[in-house]
């Protein structure tokens, strides 16, 4: 993508650049609480304090953590395929209505069925929404940011219509569906952990953790481990080599953001099927976009991944409580953060290379 | 007399290790045509690059009608009345001939009374050199012969007493090159010096007034055209060079196994890359390609390898005819036809990979490297080493970025990877571009191995000199047709260098 | 009489609602002419509104609040430009860094200096744009039958902004037809190359277009804020940055298309609105959410290929780098 490849070694390109830009994002948001008159030191170690100082804080962060595995590793998928899906919100929002579906037309059934079939319900939801784009970039040759915008606002409103109109909870003044059966929905953390003697505060935590982190082990095996995952990264890093090896660059890209999309799905499990135990209007809060900065934090590696979603699990945490103590510094600082570090590691990604370069070379001269 | 319109005095310019010009001199007298004439990667483009502004030299000077200048970018050469017609045309396709033309000499904030003495120059330009042209057509819409023609107005209009134009054949009809000939002429009859480059000796016979030929970056001839002829241009060329030592004996071919019919290839803009091509590969040989790039090879390799899909023409593999279906890179591999392609960064490598996974490229669904729908680093890495080893790919580590190996060392990775899967056919495309010397030897010598072991190869290579080296039959290619059939050892470079130029033997 | 008079409400509600989707459009349109792809025009006209909306508040000029509009639009513009001139970042993400960047700073800056859960202060007086009433608007309207109402509700009665916004469109198809700057900013979204061979800055002609963009936005977000509501929301531009981006591939980057886009577009919203709960004969309640659709719906398939074709500036989006 950056027009002036500068060589690093691995460990600068992998840790070092990700890091500064970081580092340089908070120094940014710190800024801004200095200019609205609060410490970024005591606001830093409150919100370190909220997000990890309490078992019911880290239950907090990692619930947050959750959604953020998701969306990453499905901003990271499509990237591996040279792509960039901005629909993660949209394929959310559509995977939430198949999987509310699901969960209210399968109820019957019992749950060892119904939560599997929900959940899968979701993935195909979200992966026939990013299949759609995917598709057209293939063989139609729109482009899939432009599509993926327009898509986000269609899931938007169709959802509005099928909770106001159709699937609604008759009565209700929200945009919202009945609630799930008892059965239907995933087990909070700690609920399940109580059997083993450990017990733990209530918190929004719950199994759909589990599954993130499953996700996260699955996506690493795919991308980097097998043969479908190899012919993405071809296809994303050399489109004509892909062509050459007999990879068809349009078959990756309509299965990578397929992918992605049943990826963007887990949100709405979490949310729905975890935590609201319904399908809310704007379950997707933004969780997609900060997605794309928990995806170009990371590099696309899952472990990269994992740790910029836990970096945004403790600001979106820990700013929850930080708000609550300074009312002045609302939760969308987290917002701010997020958005200065898709500028730092996304966009100015050749600066912060420069940069790390130039340091090295200076400890080398020296 | 008048000064030179243009005089180069000992230009070098070095590219990292490549001497792309050394000591380079030339004087070109007002009002000619002079031709600039040399293999690829002579050097004629550079010392161009470098008279227009695109680079600087790192020694010599240049002078423009006797006067010592400095020239750093284009503009200060357009004010210097040096005009430069690209091989591929800066033009704006959407906008209008008028529009272009004027782009970069508005002569003020509105375009109204700029384009209204465009139109007017345009109009006079047109009268005095025969170059009609609407000035409200969209560039987008003209033929290739037109845009080029929007070019030299640019150049024109801009004041140009110098026109460069590089390689302005390549893309026109014989009939459009005609009629650039015609205006170069007139050109000439108005007192505007014209500098021809090329590497089509037809054509410098034609039009011009005096040559050079450049070869390796050094110019190795100056003449009067009237004073020389297509053979002696052609040696000067390619040079009496100590031929590449290959060990060879002769070896009896097998039976045809690769055969292709009247192939043709029509690229995306209706241009026909390939014409009526027909060749037979047969078991244990190897046919060399000579041709100057982009005269067809490529479009030919990509075809038989079946990135590209033919216009019409058969091909057949061992006897049986090969559908549009069967022409798919992946199966075509299967059925023992490998490729090592032209330029291994764009195809042949995914240089942000290991070695190790570059060495699976087109064979990532081959059992053997892992379990079911999986990969094993290990077994890659292994059967990587294995291939590394075996070609002295050095370092020997399957870890590094492909990016991170030299030249000869990339092309070896490549090679390990397709001969080893013991080919049928081999299709090989400038194998030593960029490679060292050693590894030139090692990858010739294997080569021959192969095709003592009865494998059947095509080589495509603008290095006369390794054609010549390797091949059983050379087939000259010029213009995407095959303009003659050599057996190695009953052919030199004059005569290759003819055929590579277009000139028919017989007419000449 | 009375279907005129709703037509004309329609009508007028059109212009208020196309207002913002005109200025975040031209400004993309210029952008992207000049090969600069945006997809941060939302967060730019979001920007505009919270800085014109506390402008506005402190100094009690609604003109004061549109200068401040534009400025913190254009800053955003040239860290867009930064990135994606300069740095040759890749231009969607640094859109998409902007956005989330002016949903958040927004809100934060809000609440903490009003502490009202992001929203700025109500205006009034000459805090706000006031409607201006044209030349004979009143007598037009008693005077002509149809034409005079028309003018009178349609055309007359809005505050400044939008008539600076319609002006802007003979403007930009002047300057991008007639003139020097808009010839070569044609041309480098183009063929960047053929105007450096031209020796013309690439970087000075993109940077110039993208603070343009940065102008546009302004106004438009100052529209929202200081002109068609009193005051700042967050995220009061509820994507019609994002509708704009439609406008502009539906115009086929061409000014006077792109007009009749938003106008389009604005349509559709207004009779949405109109429609909101209303049961009509025959059909029953009309699911506004279709009406709303359409825009987003229309784009998808245009860009399909499946009516007409958009033809985007060939080198937008793509930083440029000097070969040879």
């Amino acid at each position: 993508m950056s027009a002036t490849p500068i060589d690093l070694p691995r460990w600068a390109d992998a840790g070092l650049v990700p890091l500064v830009s970081v580092t340089a994002a908070l120094l940014v948001a710190g800024l801004v609480v200095l200019g609205i008159g609060e410490s970024p030191l005591e606001a830093t170690a409150l919100l370190l304090k909220g997000a990890l100082g309490s078992v019911e804080g880290l239950g907090f962060t990692l619930y947050y953590t959750t959604n953020f595995i998701f969306t990453g590793l499905a901003v990271a998928v499509a990237f591996h395929a040279g792509l960039f899906n901005i629909g993660g919100e949209g394929q959310a929002t559509i995977a939430g209505i198949f999987l509310a579906l699901a969960c209210l037309w399968l109820a019957p059934l019992p749950g060892i069925l119904l939560v599997p079939l929900a959940i899968l319900a979701g993935a195909a939801g979200g992966a026939l929404y990013g299949f759609i784009p995917g598709w057209l970039q293939a063989t139609r040759g729109s482009h899939v940011v432009i599509t993926t915008i327009m898509f986000n606002f269609l899931a938007a409103t169709l959802s509005v219509y099928l909770l106001v109109n159709v699937m609604g909870k008759p009565g209700s003044m929200q945009a919202e569906t009945p609630e799930f059966a008892g059965h239907a929905v995933l087990t909070p953390m700690h609920q399940l952990l109580a059997p083993l003697g450990i017990k733990l505060p209530a918190t929004p935590l719950n199994t759909a953790f589990l599954l993130a982190l499953a996700a996260l082990v699955a996506i690493w095996a795919l991308i980097y481990r097998s043969r479908l995952g190899y012919a993405i990264r071809t296809v994303g890093a050399n489109p004509r080599a892909a062509a050459y090896a007999g990879i068809s660059p349009a078959r990756m890209t309509i299965v990578a953001m397929a992918l992605s999309g049943a990826l963007a799905g887990g949100l709405a499990v979490n949310e729905a099927m975890g935590v609201q135990h319904r399908l809310l209007i704007d379950f997707t809060a933004g969780y997609g976009f900060v997605g794309i900065a928990v995806g170009l934090m990371g590099r696309g590696h899952p472990i990269g991944v994992a740790l910029s979603a836990f970096l945004f699990g403790v600001l979106y945490q820990g700013g929850a409580e930080l708000s609550f103590d300074k009312p002045t510094i609302t939760r969308d600082m987290v917002v701010v953060i997020g958005g200065v570090v898709i500028l730092f590691a996304g966009a100015l990604d050749g600066l912060f290379r420069k940069l790390v370069a130039n340091t090295l070379q200076l400890g080398r001269a020296a | 007399m008048s000064p030179p319109a243009i005089e180069l005095i000992a230009i070098s310019k070095r590219f990292g290790p490549v001497q792309a010009n050394k000591d380079v001199s030339l004087s070109i007298a007002a009002g000619s045509i002079h031709g600039i004439v040399g293999e690829n990667g002579a050097g004629k483009s550079t010392l161009m690059s470098i008279l227009y502004g695109f680079y600087e030299a790192d020694s010599g000077e240049i002078r423009v009608a006797g006067r010592p200048l400095r020239i750093r970018r284009p503009a200060d050469a357009i004010t210097a009345g040096i005009g430069m017609v690209h091989q591929h045309f800066m033009l704006v396709e959407p906008l209008s001939v008028v529009e272009n033309v004027v782009l970069g000499a508005e002569g003020g904030k509105l375009l109204k009374g700029g384009i209204a003495r465009a139109r007017a120059e345009l109009a006079r330009l047109s009268r005095d050199y025969g170059l009609a042209i609407d000035p409200d057509a969209i560039v987008g819409d003209l033929s290739v012969g037109f845009q080029q023609r929007v070019e030299i107005l640019k150049a024109l209009y801009r004041g140009a007493e110098i026109l460069i134009l590089d390689e302005p054949t390549a893309v026109l009809t014989p009939s459009e090159a005609d009629q650039l000939f015609a205006l170069l002429r007139s050109l000439k009859a108005q007192g505007k010096t014209v500098i021809l480059i090329t590497h089509k000796l037809r054509e410098i016979m034609d039009v011009t007034d005096t040559v050079s030929v450049m070869r390796r970056g050094a110019m190795v001839a100056h003449v009067e055209t009237a004073r020389t002829s297509p053979p002696e241009l052609a040696e000067a060329m390619v040079g009496r060079r100590v031929l590449l030592r290959v060990e060879k004996t002769p070896h009896p071919r097998g039976a045809p196994v690769l055969e292709a019919a009247g192939l043709s290839f029509r690229d995306e803009r209706g241009c026909e890359k390939l014409s009526d091509v027909s060749l037979t590969l047969h078991a244990g040989e190897i046919v060399g390609i000579a041709g100057v790039a982009g005269n067809g090879q490529s479009e030919l390799l990509e075809v038989l390898a079946g990135l590209l899909q033919p216009s019409r023409g058969l091909i057949r593999l061992d006897g049986e005819i090969l559908d549009a279906g069967d022409r798919t890179p992946a199966n075509l591999r299967e059925l023992g036809l490998m490729h090592i392609p032209e330029d291994r960064h764009r195809m042949g490598l995914v240089t942000a990979f290991p070695a190790a996974e570059n060495s699976i490229l087109g064979y990532h669904d081959d059992p053997t490297f892992g379990p079911g729908p999986f990969l094993s680093p290990a077994r890659i890495a292994a059967h990587a080493l294995a291939g590394m080893t075996a070609y002295d790919v050095r370092p020997a580590d399957p870890s590094l970025k492909a990016a991170k190996f030299s030249g000869g060392n990339q092309q070896k990775i490549v090679l390990a990877r397709e001969i080893e899967r013991a080919p049928k056919v081999l299709l090989v495309g400038q194998p030593t571009r960029g490679v060292d010397i050693g590894a030139i030897e090692f990858i010739h010598r294997r080569l021959i191995a192969l095709r003592d072991a009865g494998v059947a190869i095509l080589l495509v290579s603008v290095e006369l000199e390794e054609v010549m080296a390797l091949s059983d039959r050379i087939l000259a290619m010029c213009g995407g047709r095959i303009t003659g059939e050599r057996a190695a050892e009953a052919t030199d470079e004059r005569d290759l260098g003819l055929l590579m130029a277009g000139v028919n033997q017989e007419a000449a | 009489m009375d279907w005129l008079t709703t037509i004309a409400v329609i009508l007028d509600s059109t212009i208020r609602l196309s207002i913002p989707l005109l200025c975040a459009a031209l400004a993309g349109l210029w952008s992207e002419r000049s090969g600069v792809v945006d997809i941060g025009l939302e967060g730019k006209m979001l920007v505009a509104a919270f800085a014109s909306a506390v402008a506005a508040f402190v100094t009690g000029s609604a003109w004061a609040g549109l200068g401040a509009g534009i400025l913190a639009s254009v800053l955003l513009s040239l860290v867009h430009g930064f990135a994606a001139i300069t740095w040759r970042g890749n231009q969607i993400v640094s859109g998409v860094a902007i956005n989330m960047l002016a949903a958040g700073v927004t809100v934060v800056l809000g609440n903490a200096w009003y502490g009202q859960g992001g929203r700025t202060p109500p205006l009034e007086g000459a805090a706000r744009f006031g409607d201006l009433t044209l030349p004979f608007a009143r007598a037009m309207r008693e005077h002509v039958p149809v034409l005079g109402l028309l003018y009178d509700e349609v055309i007359s009665g809005h505050g400044a902004p939008v008539y600076l916004a319609i002006l802007a469109v003979p403007i930009t198809a002047f300057v991008l037809k007639r003139t020097r700057f808009g010839l070569r900013l044609r041309a480098v979204g183009e063929n960047p190359a053929a105007v450096d061979t031209a020796g013309i800055s690439v970087a000075g002609l993109r940077y110039g277009a993208v603070v343009i963009c940065g102008v546009l936005c302004g106004l438009g977000g100052t529209y929202l804020a200081v002109s068609q509501s009193a005051g700042f929301l967050p995220q009061m531009t509820a994507g019609k940055g994002f509708i704009a981006l439609a406008a502009v591939i539906f115009a086929n980057w061409r000014p006077w298309p792109a007009l009749g886009a938003c106008q389009l577009f604005g349509l559709l919203d207004a009779i949405a609105i109109r429609l909101q709960g209303v049961l009509l004969p025959g059909i029953g309640q009309v699911p506004v959410q279709a009406i709303q659709a359409l825009p987003y719906l229309l784009t998808v398939i245009l860009l399909a290929g499946f009516i007409g074709k958009a033809v985007p500036p060939k080198a937008s989006g793509l930083p440029y780098v000097k070969e040879r």
